[in-house]
């Protein structure tokens, strides 16, 4: 306890008013010079405008340094490829001191008794592999670069998308259309210069992982699928090297320490990949953005304590968060198992076993995020989004079903349409029956065809397995619109929203 | 005897989207105990409401579902053998891998 109330003394520097404020109403009438009033109010316009130019200087000082400092990194970068093993330069001196900049820049760290500068000096020669700079990797990053880890690398081979803004805190509007990695860097840079950063803008796959992650200490796992998660941790297993793994999805996340100073590996917990239907992604279940940004916080927390030597780190047990609950709860997981595949006594995996594993196949999910794209009916069961519109302009009569569940619905839908969520289809046949009829008796058609049935959902998948359902159910015209809400709004009307 | 069932990671999805279930599971018969291995088929009929595969898989949880029982990894308490006491909380999570 008592170490946590010393800081008392730093929270009163804290607060000690800028000394800009303390003078300003002396100017009132005469000040101690003689000073007019009329004068005093030019001479702080003046200051006024100064400092505001003073800013602009400073702000190009600190961009141009960034540039000077990602152009060294680049350099370095070619160096270190033939020759991994040099400690990279970070403002500790070889008799282990640090620098007058160094000092100033960490000191709240340096004045904390339970860290101080031996664990700073750690911090500074170590390096750090994010993997993602997506929900969790955006505020890992940036606290790990404001903390002054020596080298940071990151992966990553996505661009910033304006969904991602929500919750991918370190990329900007600016940056829509850019690299992740390059983004991510930036950012990193503009808040700590003197940190390197190394950009792996490819994805990490079989055929990369080893080299990249071989020059990093650290590796913080903020992906956002099975496959890379299997593969990241058997890639540190074969490395030995630390993984911080922290993962969130919809209002909850969790975060552990694996293979950390005989430690359990993801393996020795998770020896089989769950079903596919068991792995939802952020991209369909919705994720509030700042869930992601606790636990990556926690990533960077827990890549600190690792790298600093400090505390004891989140290894052999983890952190459950539930935000809507506002629960936190630390439980105890079982320790390495001696049957584990990647970390056993008898199966330790080799760099030649990990560069042949098809991890795809392996959890029969695939590394991309992109959308599953399912084939199910034949081609006479399905219709373009496009041939949906000329009917419709046709005044064809027809019934519209959207499938999609009812949250989704209220996002945005096609006028016309009535939303049946596929789960609920079974109960309500009789309400397209009714539909049906009514449409029929609204509009003259030819009565040996009926009105036609169409089925749609966000991405055409859906609406498959529900044109599927519906034909066994007898409504044998049934067709889906392939390719869902999005092709319409790629196809036929680019101003329908999409999410 | 009673017992907090918790349900977290998508899994309370199952079961009507409520997360916490104070239940009342007996034994078979007097002298018997309460182990997970009754408890599992317990949930199964009493609790589970959809897509039963997404939570067992055999006698057991399906791949990819973390037992805790008190706080504390069921593969620490003998998995389907942990004999429950009154009052446990035994928390079922899916992990997840979204970020
Ligand atoms: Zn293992």
């Amino acid at each position: 306890m008592l170490q946590l109330f010393r800081p008392c003394s730093g929270f009163l520097y804290c607060h000690r008013l800028p000394e800009h404020v303390s003078t300003g109403h002396t100017f009132m009438e005469v000040n101690g010079n003689g000073v007019m009033v009329n004068e005093a109010s030019k001479i702080q316009s003046e200051i006024e405008s100064l400092e505001a130019k003073k800013a602009q200087i400073d702000l190009r000082i600190s961009a141009l340094r960034a540039q000077l400092n990602s152009s060294n990194s680049n350099c370095v970068r070619k160096e270190r490829a033939t020759n991994t093993n040099d400690s990279p330069s970070t403002g500790v001196s070889s008799n282990g001191q640090l620098s007058a900049n160094m000092i100033y820049r960490y000191s709240r760290h340096l004045l904390l008794p339970s860290f101080g500068v031996e664990a700073q000096a750690n911090l500074l020669n170590s390096s750090v592999l994010v993997i993602g700079a997506g929900g969790l990797g955006s505020p890992a990053l940036l606290y790990l670069a404001a903390c002054g880890v020596g080298r940071m690398g990151i992966v990553d081979h996505d661009v910033v998308e304006l969904n991602n803004l929500q919750r991918q805190i370190i990329h900007t509007e600016a940056n829509i259309g850019q690299s992740k990695v390059e983004s991510a860097a930036a950012a990193c840079r503009a808040i700590n210069s003197t940190v390197q950063i190394v950009e792996h803008k490819e994805a990490f796959c079989t055929s990369n992982a080893l080299e990249i992650m071989n020059k990093y200490d650290i590796v913080v796992d903020a992906t956002d699928n099975a496959p890379s998660r299997y593969m990241i941790n058997d890639c540190c297993v074969v490395l030995g090297k630390p993984l911080i793994s922290g993962a969130a999805l919809g209002l909850e996340g969790q975060l552990t320490v694996y293979n950390y100073n005989g430690g359990p590996c993801y393996r020795c917990l998770f020896p089989t990949p769950p079903p596919t239907t068991a792995c939802q992604r952020c991209a369909d279940s919705g994720v509030l953005g700042v869930v992601p940004g606790v636990i990556g916080c926690l990533q960077a927390l827990e890549a600190i304590k690792v790298a600093a030597a400090v505390g004891e780190p989140l290894s052999g047990r983890m952190l459950l968060f539930d935000a809507l609950s506002a629960r936190i709860r630390v439980v105890k997981i079982r320790g390495r198992s001696l049957h584990c595949e990647a970390c056993g006594e008898n199966a330790i995996m080799t760099a030649q076993q990990f560069r042949n594993f098809d991890y795809e196949k392996f959890t029969q999910s695939p590394f991309s995020t992109s959308p599953l794209k399912l084939n199910l009916l034949s081609e006479d069961a399905r219709i373009t989004s496009k041939e949906y519109n000329e009917r419709i302009l046709k005044g064809d009569a027809h019934v519209l079903v959207d499938v999609r569940p009812a949250h989704h619905f209220k996002i945005v839908s096609l006028p016309n349409s009535i939303n049946i969520p596929l789960g609920n289809l079974e109960g309500r046949l009789s309400e397209i029956s009714a539909s049906l009829e009514r449409e029929e008796g609204n509009k003259c058609v030819d009565t040996s065809r009926g009105a036609s049935l169409y089925v749609i959902c966000r991405r055409g998948n859906d609406s498959q397995r529900a044109v599927e359902f519906l034909h066994r159910m007898g409504f044998t015209s049934a067709k889906d619109i392939i390719g869902g809400l999005e092709s319409w709004a790629n196809d036929v009307d680019p101003k329908f929203p999409t999410y | 005897m009673q017992l907090t069932l918790e349900f977290g990671g998508g899994l309370e999805l199952l079961c009507d989207s409520v997360k916490i279930h104070k239940v009342d599971v007996d034994p078979q018969t007097e002298e018997e105990k309460v182990t997970m291995k009754q408890l599992l088929p317990w949930i199964r009929t009493n609790l589970i409401k959809e897509r039963l595969e997404m939570f067992m898989k055999g006698d057991s949880v399906r791949p990819g579902v973390l037992v805790l029982v008190n706080d504390c990894d069921w593969e620490l308490s003998g998995q389907l053998d942990t004999v429950l006491e009154e009052k446990d909380v035994i928390v079922f999570i899916s992990t997840l891998h979204g970020g």
